[in-house]
């Protein structure tokens, strides 16, 4: 378990957030620039002091400016992937992936040199200087070196945001791996939604030095204050489901959610693997009755929950599907035409094709 | 063009000035250094201010200061030579204080210029991979600031082979103690009919401050692409 209270205040801006995250997992601090997610983490790192702050990773305090307790960075076991990678410009990439190694005590060395080398893929790189690397493998080096440093978290500041999309597609998958081999607890911040859906286990949502909502993916992907962050475009609901079918050919597998199933684009999973998937709102449609002769491929029978406004001429309709909740964004003269309430019974209905891009493997189930 | 004996010492002198003042200052030209980009005290102005002295004073008052402080009879070469036998009034060691005293601006100047420009990231980087302050400045600072350690040794090297005001005020002028290039070049103007030893010992030094600077040049250049830029 993390606990985390901070609060710093820095002119014109103030800080004052607090969280607490399940531990192993990957926690994602998810909030525009500038709202305070790398002073939060700089402040759990021991680099940046608070006007008060209290951090408890598993047990152990880290910081307690109350009771005057603060580990110095050095002695804390929380490793630090910066934005721009600080690889160390006078080492070998092996020297930069031992430099922390070195400094640990034989005991805590849980984490074999070999198996980084090989789940981030640097065995080529060893014997390169830093400056002839790409931002790509850059980072991945800077990933190495953290772990290797044995940490009992690990911090990631935007590790993708110095990267082009396609750098940033290359380095994505070495996450995902991190993720699913090594239980080291991560906190993972980002200001884009994408990277958040395909790796975080838990959210806090952060707006202008305050935590807004945190909790689950699907639970935050329903927060209304998302929408300002994220955009209308990017509103909808993250479900989790359980892989019960394959059609390789396709590119598509059948989910289990809640009680209903659902067919989504994703390549490469395998039945009994979890993937999550957002709907995007404005790509859901509601019908009143059951509909036949569509070429869309996922029907789920729900229940309204509530209907507010969105923008001017829409609505967001949630929907209960019987264990998860999806989000729907209709016209509102689609409301007054089909009189849609509050209990009223409904189909949802969702291209699957329209779920491509947005359906990722979440871990082996 | 064959070196006489009288000159080899002065070079040999020159030299040995030069080297054992930069040996000497090295590491509190890097403490200093330190102290004016990094420390935060009260007196930091007063201790730049005094570090920078000798680039304003005439070198003979710097000579002269010495001579107070370290003669024989000063307060701290008296002290010196009462208790671990060290007289730097009159020797080559004392050359080489006055020698270091002189280029001890440039140094720093140098040196604080390097460590400016190393990325305070770097250092957090390495504190969160669990290095301790001394093992930090070893393993990270210093190295990344090596390039301007190198050009400010290599510079106040090459001053001190020809410092002069300062080295004859304190040590005087004695061949084979005290006798530098610069001494001996003088000590030739003076002397009737020592043109053409004046000439050969000012090509000497005209020789030896260009293989400094290109030897300056050379080793700023291996350590950035050490640096990888």
């Amino acid at each position: 378990m993390l606990k985390v209270k901070v609060a710093k205040r820095r002119d014109g801006f103030a800080l004052n957030a607090e969280f607490e995250a399940p531990a192993p997992g990957v926690v994602a601090l998810f909030g525009r620039s500038g709202c305070g997610k790398t002073t939060t983490i700089n402040i759990m790192s021991g680099l940046l002091a608070a006007d008060s702050a209290y951090v408890e990773l598993d047990g152990h305090v880290l910081t307690d400016t109350a009771a005057g307790i603060s580990v110095p960075p050095e002695q804390r076991r929380i490793g630090y992937v910066f934005q721009d990678d600080r690889l160390f410009p006078h080492m070998s990439v092996l020297r930069n992936l031992r430099y922390g190694l070195k400094r640990t005590r034989a005991p805590q060395r849980t984490i074999a040199f070999d198996q980084i080398v090989s789940l981030l893929g640097l065995q080529s790189l060893l014997h390169r200087q830093p400056y002839q690397l790409s931002g790509g493998e850059r980072q991945r080096v800077s990933l190495g070196r953290a772990l290797l440093s044995q940490p009992a978290l690990l911090l990631l500041d935007e590790p993708l945001a110095a990267l082009d999309a396609a750098r940033r597609d290359e380095v994505l998958p070495y996450l995902e791996r991190l993720r699913d081999n090594l239980s080291i607890p991560m906190v993972y911040v980002s200001h884009q939604f994408d990277e958040v859906l395909q790796l975080a286990t838990h959210v806090v949502l952060m707006d202008a030095g305050h935590v807004v909502a945190h909790g689950s993916l699907s639970e935050v992907s329903l927060v209304p204050q998302l929408r300002a962050i994220v955009g209308p475009d990017s509103v909808g609901a993250v479900v989790d489901g359980v892989v019960t079918g394959v059609d390789a050919t396709c590119g598509m597998a059948e989910l289990r959610v809640g009680s209903g199933s659902l067919n989504v684009g994703v390549t490469s999973v395998r039945i009994g693997e979890r993937v999550r998937v957002q709907l995007l709102a404005r790509d859901i449609i509601l019908a009143t009755e059951e509909p036949h002769g569509l070429s869309v491929r996922n029907r789920l029978r729900g229940v309204i929950t509530s209907v507010v406004n969105d923008e001017d001429d829409a609505r967001l309709v949630t929907v209960d599907v019987g264990g998860a909740t999806v989000l729907s964004r209709v016209t509102r003269g689609a409301v007054e035409a089909l009189g849609l309430r509050n209990g009223m019974s409904v189909w949802v209905l969702v291209k699957a094709v329209s779920t491509r891009g947005h359906a990722f493997r979440v871990g082996a189930g | 063009m064959h070196l006489t004996p009288a000159e080899l010492d002065a070079l040999r002198l020159s030299l040995s000035v030069a080297a054992r003042s930069v040996l000497f200052s090295l590491p509190f030209a890097v403490a200093i250094a330190w102290l004016l980009t990094r420390g935060r005290f009260a007196g930091r102005w007063l201790l730049d201010a005094v570090v920078h002295l000798p680039l304003v004073l005439p070198p003979v008052a710097v000579g002269y200061v010495l001579l107070l402080v370290f003669g024989n009879n000063g307060p701290l070469g008296g002290w010196l030579r009462n208790n671990l036998g060290i007289q730097l009034a009159f020797t080559t060691a004392g050359a080489a204080l006055a020698t270091a005293v002189m280029a001890f601006p440039l140094m720093v100047r140098s040196i604080r210029l390097a460590l400016e420009n190393v990325d305070p990231g770097l250092e957090a980087a390495a504190r969160t991979l669990g290095a301790r302050p001394f093992d930090r400045f070893f393993t990270i600072t210093l190295p990344l600031m090596m390039p301007g350690v190198i050009a400010g040794a290599v510079t106040a090297f090459a001053a001190g082979l020809g410092e002069f005001g300062a080295v004859i005020t304190f040590v005087s002028n004695i061949p084979g103690i005290t006798r530098t290039i610069p001494l001996a070049l003088y000590t030739a103007i003076q002397s009737p009919g020592g043109d053409d030893q004046a000439l050969r010992l000012a090509i000497l030094s005209f020789v030896l401050g260009l293989i400094g600077l290109l030897l300056a040049e050379l080793l700023a250049r291996r350590t950035r692409h050490l640096l990888g830029r």
